[in-house]
């Protein structure tokens, strides 16, 4: 055999196995196989580059990918990343590790664990948060199925039809094969009514996907007397200044960390989070870490209320979940350290006036109008747009701009962070203003 | 060997029953507890949840276990006992003295199909 | 390792920063928005130099594949090149939801990973949206739902699952809406085909295996289950989870399954990062193509930094190498198995695929199998899985992946026979092990009863 840079066997080593084994060819080891099931031709795949060859051909693709300014949100938020952050998270001893079924080895995946837990409770106002999921909209869906297993025999969840659209999706997918009736309404409160009788939860943004802050008065006294639970879909960067799903009597919140310090990376690897309730805790799907003692009273950390989980109750876990996207919930835990009360205030300050900035500045060039959904909002915007969109979204790309993604009404929404001075948001005005 | 009460009566899903009126008082035996191994906690159904004789009203859960519980008999919980809630080791230090809820029988003839402490030795072994 | 004990949260001194972030203009949000939280976050207040530390401090608690060997049954916890990072890093500045024409280069990484999935799974097409082993396996069941639903054949509501199968099959199938029927195992731990037989019928959606399965052996009945299991209308689904020992020489799509899901961060070398992120795409037969986008299972498009580390190691794969892949990984199981089989039970004796099972030491003494795992710890390896499969009280289940020299297998060999030993001569050692680890055993009970599940100041 060649070699391989990520196989050690040499020939010698194969021989000294097989004679151990008892067995004379490689071949042997499946002689249970039945022969026609044995690929025997070629694989049509590459021939195996150098790690030079596999560099060269990456970057000829990066190449083929345009090099954007980003002035959209939509989910996915373009926030500065601190070099401490891949620094950290690009140790192999937490790069390389497995999930901490190992406690005694894995006191430091364990202990940052803990610590996301607890600064997810800090921004959701909450009690308990486990130890992450996938990503924002399939957290929202475990929140769809928690509704359902926190209220005995109800199974309609409401979600807002102002959640992002990605999250509406996969509300949808989740919900069309475990037969939970998922009604999707712009009016909450009058679906909380018409469905009174079976509801098991409902589903609203913090943030909606105009990017309007929501106020959503009254609203947790309607989902609970109609016996329900209320979650929020929350931007966790923006939790840091703006009222908290604890505050306006919400249940659980879900969302995405990506806007905490998690690189744009088309779309993924992100990380969902989900925070409830103490009441509701033995109800929370995915890995959750608690703190005790070993048997000299050294503080230590494990994975806990394991019996909730599908490795021990198989078909009736709360999920089906058995990891989590653990080194992403670093990337935020070493994110929100560096950030701290001040640095997330400062940051979204900037958001709020450099977002602001380009809101009043665009509406000043004639070409957009306000929506009927302006509202308060951070550091996304949506404006109905009286000029040519295509004509405009390409003028923004062939300047280098991602900007103005179109919603399915018709209109165009911005996403201003604090990565762009006003010096270049007062560049794009004028693109647009020369369309 | 493990214990067992005489004069409860016993389900196959090791619930024990003492009965008392209309009244079943539901635990688990010393088998189940043992089994289980140190029970962390208790998922009671509520006061008012009205039970169907073989379907589950509850969980026990250890660190590395989880068991469902059966209700032996159909009716209406009128009591969850709080102390085991609160504590649940009190099941592993006294399975029959730590009862888990008390249910308002409505059909007492479901009584004949439990199992005496006799029979329940057979596969409590 | 050394004990540190910290948390991140203790460092903090109030009015003490870390961040770098230009001033405010224009006065930021208004001090009367109405928006506002009550209080400030309770984050940590440090320094840049204060987080390094603590994190590095965190690190070194920590064992990684970098570190050690990790014999993990059903893991597959090979070495993760190290060119990944730096691939990645080119990518990141990519929004989602970009128009196709600026990310040609992201469109090629998919495409070239859908053709070379099907390449060595016998599989159509592949969806990349599922970001994890048991987010494919729904994802997949979604799919065999659509097949079904597309006929008009709404009645196959019960999925098959055999009683080796991992605990995500029956959960994942719970979360679909599938009730689940268990198939039992026969005496040499592999699907009984006389007891699969009685419960096929027109309620029957599908089957899922895992081939080889848990017990690391090859389900060799697999063409008549196949044709019973398409005869009665029902689909068969690939549990990838075990795909490894088959990279190379055996596909999946032509032992018959129709659906399957691939464990990126197992079979192609991506880091486990401490639990995710993985990625787990679903690849389909010709006739379930047409709803192969149906399930929106992610936010985007999948988690494609991982996606774009598992297609680096295809292409230094190659070809060429990929057919030594497997059969070094089951050479390696094998050769563990018969070092150790004259001290440990081997409840199932027959030539294994990448893992095998040992039920338990053979003179245990009252040293468990939990004992033996500790044990490891202190002599540097991490511990196998254990109590999984279900099918063995003591299981210890052993998978070594072709990454592993013969030096590091004969040291894990030495090792595990060591341990034996001292099950016979000081079993207290092995049963308060570890002894050389930051902590020992912790009070889990304590744990579990009275959670404390964040930090409280």
């Amino acid at each position: 055999m060649g070699n391989f840079c990520y196989f050690p066997q040499t020939e010698d080593d194969i021989r000294v196995m097989l004679e151990r084994i008892g067995l004379s060819s490689l071949d042997d080891l499946y002689s249970d196989v039945p022969a026609d099931f044995v690929f025997k031709d070629d694989y049509d795949l590459p021939s195996a580059m150098s790690e030079q060859q596999v560099r060269d051909w990456f970057e000829g693709l990066s190449a083929r990918n345009a090099k954007l300014k980003v002035l959209v949100g939509q989910g996915a938020y373009d926030h500065y990343i601190p070099s401490v952050i891949p620094y950290i998270t690009s140790r192999s001893e937490f790069l390389t590790a497995y999930t901490p079924y190992q406690c005694e080895i894995s006191q430091g995946t364990l202990r940052y664990i803990f610590e996301w837990q607890s600064m997810i409770c800090s921004l959701t106002g909450l009690d308990v948060s486990n130890a992450s999921m996938y990503d924002g909209p399939t957290a929202a869906a475990e929140a769809m199925r928690m509704c359902l297993a926190c209220t005995r025999k109800r199974n309609t969840v409401v979600a807002s039809a102002l959640l992002l659209p990605n999250v509406l999706d996969t509300l949808r997918t989740y919900a069309k094969y475990s037969g939970i009736g998922l009604v999707i309404s712009r009016d909450v409160f009058s679906a909380i009514k018409d469905n009174a009788d079976s509801i098991a939860g409902v589903i609203v943004p913090s943030i909606n996907r105009y990017g309007v802050i929501e106020s959503p008065d009254g609203l947790a006294d309607a989902v609970h007397s109609a016996g329900g639970i209320l979650v929020q879909y929350c931007d966790p960067s923006a939790l840091s200044v703006i009222r908290t799903p604890a505050e306006w009597g919400a249940d659980v919140a879900v969302g995405d960390g990506q806007s905490l310090g998690i690189p744009l990376c088309y779309g993924g690897p992100y990380v969902g989070f989900m925070a409830c309730r103490q009441e509701l805790m033995r109800k929370l799907p995915g890995r959750i870490v608690g703190q005790t003692v070993d048997a000299s009273l050294r503080r230590s950390f494990v994975l806990t209320l394991q019996a909730r989980e599908q490795h021990i109750r198989r078909e009736k876990a709360t999920s089906n979940i058995c990891s989590n996207q653990s080194l992403m919930a670093l990337w935020c835990t070493v994110y929100l350290s560096i950030m701290g009360p001040q640095g997330m205030r400062r940051l979204n300050d900037l958001c709020y006036e450099r977002s602001h900035h380009l809101y009043n500045a665009l509406l000043a060039t004639g070409l957009f109008e306000k929506t009927q959904y302006d509202g308060e909002f951070l550091k996304e915007f949506c404006l109905k747009p009286l000029c040519d969109v295509p004509t405009l979204q390409q003028k923004l790309l062939d300047a280098g701009w991602f900007a103005a993604l179109q919603t399915e009404e018709g209109y165009v929404t911005f996403c201003v962070t604090e990565k762009h001075s006003k010096k270049e948001l007062d560049e794009v005005v004028d693109i647009i203003r020369n369309l | 060997m493990s214990k067992i009460v005489d004069g409860l009566l016993y389900s196959e899903s090791h619930e024990w029953v003492r009965i008392d009126g209309n009244i079943a008082i539901i635990g688990v035996s010393d088998f189940a507890q043992a089994e289980m191994g140190d029970i962390t906690y208790v998922d009671m159904p509520s006061e008012g949840d009205e039970l169907t004789k073989g379907e589950d009203f509850g969980a026990l859960e250890s660190v590395k276990a989880s068991s469902e519980l059966y209700a032996p008999v159909s009716g209406k919980v009128v009591a969850c006992n709080k102390q085991v809630e609160d504590s649940p080791e009190l099941i592993n230090e006294d399975p029959y003295g730590s009862w888990i809820i008390k249910v308002e029988m409505s059909d007492s003839s479901e009584l004949d199909s439990l199992l005496d402490s006799v029979s329940y030795e057979k596969i409590a072994a | 390792m050394k004990y540190y004990d910290r948390l991140i949260f203790e460092l903090s001194k109030k009015g003490r920063t870390a961040f770098s972030l230009p001033e405010c203009e224009d006065g930021g949000i208004p001090s009367d928005a109405p928006f506002m939280r009550a209080d400030a976050p309770e984050l940590p207040e440090v320094s840049e130099p204060d987080v390094v530390r603590h994190y590095t401090n965190l690190s070194q608690m920590n064992f990684g594949v970098d570190t050690g060997f990790y014999p993990l049954g059903s893991c597959t916890m090979k070495y993760n090149p190290k060119i990944d990072e730096e691939i990645v890093s080119a990518f990141n500045g990519i929004h989602p939801l970009q128009p196709a024409a600026t990310v040609q280069g992201v469109a090629e990484v998919y495409s070239t990973m859908d053709r070379a999935l099907a390449a060595v799974t016998g599989m159509k097409h592949f969806t990349f949206l599922p970001c994890a082993g048991a987010h494919g396996e729904l994802t997949g069941l979604m799919l065999m739902r659509e097949y079904h639903f597309s006929r008009g054949d709404m009645a196959r509501t019960k999925v098959i699952v055999p009683d080796s199968a991992h605990g995500t099959n029956p959960a994942s199938a719970s979360v679909c809406g599938l009730e689940i029927i268990q198939v039992k195992s026969n005496a040499d731990g592999l699907v009984d085909v006389e007891d699969l037989k009685p419960l096929l019928g027109p309620d029957i959606a599908g089957i899922m295996m895992t081939n080889p399965n848990t017990l690391g052996l090859f389900e060799k009945d697999i063409k008549e289950i196949a044709s019973l299991v398409h005869g009665c209308g029902g689909l068969l689904y690939y549990d990838g989870a075990n795909m490894n020992p088959l990279l190379g020489i055996v596909r999946p799509g032509d032992m018959g399954f129709d659906i399957m899901h691939l464990n990126l961060h197992k079979t192609f070398a991506t880091p486990h990062g401490g639990g995710g992120p993985g990625s787990g795409p679903v690849g389909v037969a010709e006739r379930i193509v047409p709803f192969l986008d149906l399930p929106r299972v992610s936010g985007f498009h999948g988690n494609f930094g991982v996606i774009l580390k598992a297609c680096a190691y295809i292409l230094s794969l190659g070809k060429e190498n990929v057919k030594m892949a497997g059969k070094l990984a089951a050479l390696g199981a094998n050769y563990i198995k018969e070092s150790l089989k004259d001290c440990y039970k081997l409840p199932i004796a027959s030539v294994c695929k990448h893992e095998f099972v040992f039920d338990g030491l053979i003179r245990d003494n009252g040293v468990t199998t939990l004992d033996v795992a500790k044990r490891l710890l202190d002599y540097g390896f991490h511990a196998p899985t254990i109590y999984f499969p279900l099918l063995f009280h003591q299981a210890i289940m052993i998978e070594p992946t072709e990454t592993e020299s013969l030096e590091t297998l004969d040291a894990f060999i030495e090792v595990m026979r060591k341990i034996a030993q001292e099950a016979e001569t000081d079993p207290e050692l092995v049963r308060s092990a570890p002894h050389n680890t930051p902590i020992g055993r912790p009070d889990e009970t304590a744990a579990a009863r009275q959670p404390v599940l964040r930090y409280i100041h």
